[in-house]
């Protein structure tokens, strides 16, 4: 069995669910699936402006494993930019630290494991849900 | 996708159970087939651990999702384990009927 990726915890999510270019008329587009710890990885390089070594010790991480995915982020954003496609935020491997929402619709109250990747409310497909770990 | 639904009795009719491990019935629902199926909680009485009986009964029958009223600390950890989705509603005066209509839409 090929052993399992594990990062340490995601320091704060996305704020996106993804983002789509604009000016380009196609209505059904592929999307790039950018994982958390791959968001995690450029903003902790190009936007705290940290060293790898910094950024892999707060990922949990090896510095050849920060590089590897700090070189996948970069490449699918670029790929993003350049073909025109969405980018969409997925869990990927990264851990969060307690991932329980509650939905504002119908106060259902529910978590997501890593294995799913929607972000409605499973009782009520509601998409107004908040984390409950702030 | 399957889920469970904790069921006060047999039938699409019947209420809601807030109960996990010991819930009376639980339902399954496939949301593939649109089919519903009930079985009856055989570790209702079960001294202890009935939380834990439960959820190895939930991953035997391959289900992702579980609604329910309340999970027990093992029963959480258990779930969380297996990454089967937990939801908890509050509300008791549902049908299941009504609980699946709802996240059909
Ligand atoms: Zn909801």
């Amino acid at each position: 069995m090929p052993r399992r990726t594990r990062l340490r915890k995601v320091v704060e999510p996305p704020r996106f669910k993804g983002y789509r270019p604009y000016g380009v008329n196609s209505k059904r587009r592929e999307s790039i699936e950018l994982l958390y710890e791959e968001y995690e990885a450029i903003k902790l390089a190009d936007y705290d402006l940290m060293n790898h070594k910094e950024a892999a010790e707060i990922m949990g991480i090896s510095r050849p494993t920060f590089a590897r995915i700090y070189e996948a982020a970069r490449r699918k954003i670029a790929q993003a930019l350049v073909e025109a496609k969405n980018i969409k935020t997925v869990y990927g491997n990264a851990i969060m630290d307690k991932d329980w929402f509650v939905c504002n619709k119908c106060h259902a109250r529910f978590n997501i494991p890593k294995t799913m990747t929607s972000d409605k409310c499973p009782a009520c497909n509601s998409n107004d849900i908040e984390s409950l770990n702030k | 996708m399957k889920t469970i639904i904790t069921a006060t009795g047999k039938g699409e009719e019947k209420l809601f159970d807030l109960r996990f491990g010991r819930a009376a019935w639980f339902c399954i629902y496939d949301d593939e087939t649109d089919n519903m199926e009930f079985f009856e909680n055989k570790h209702v009485d079960a001294p202890s651990g009935a939380g834990g009986k439960v959820v190895e009964e939930v991953v035997e029958w391959g289900v992702s999702r579980v609604i329910s009223g309340d999970f027990g600390p093992k029963a959480k950890d258990l779930l969380e384990k297996f990454d089967i989705q937990m939801v908890i509603l509050k509300d008791d005066c549902k049908t299941i009927k009504e609980i699946v209509e709802n996240f059909k839409s």
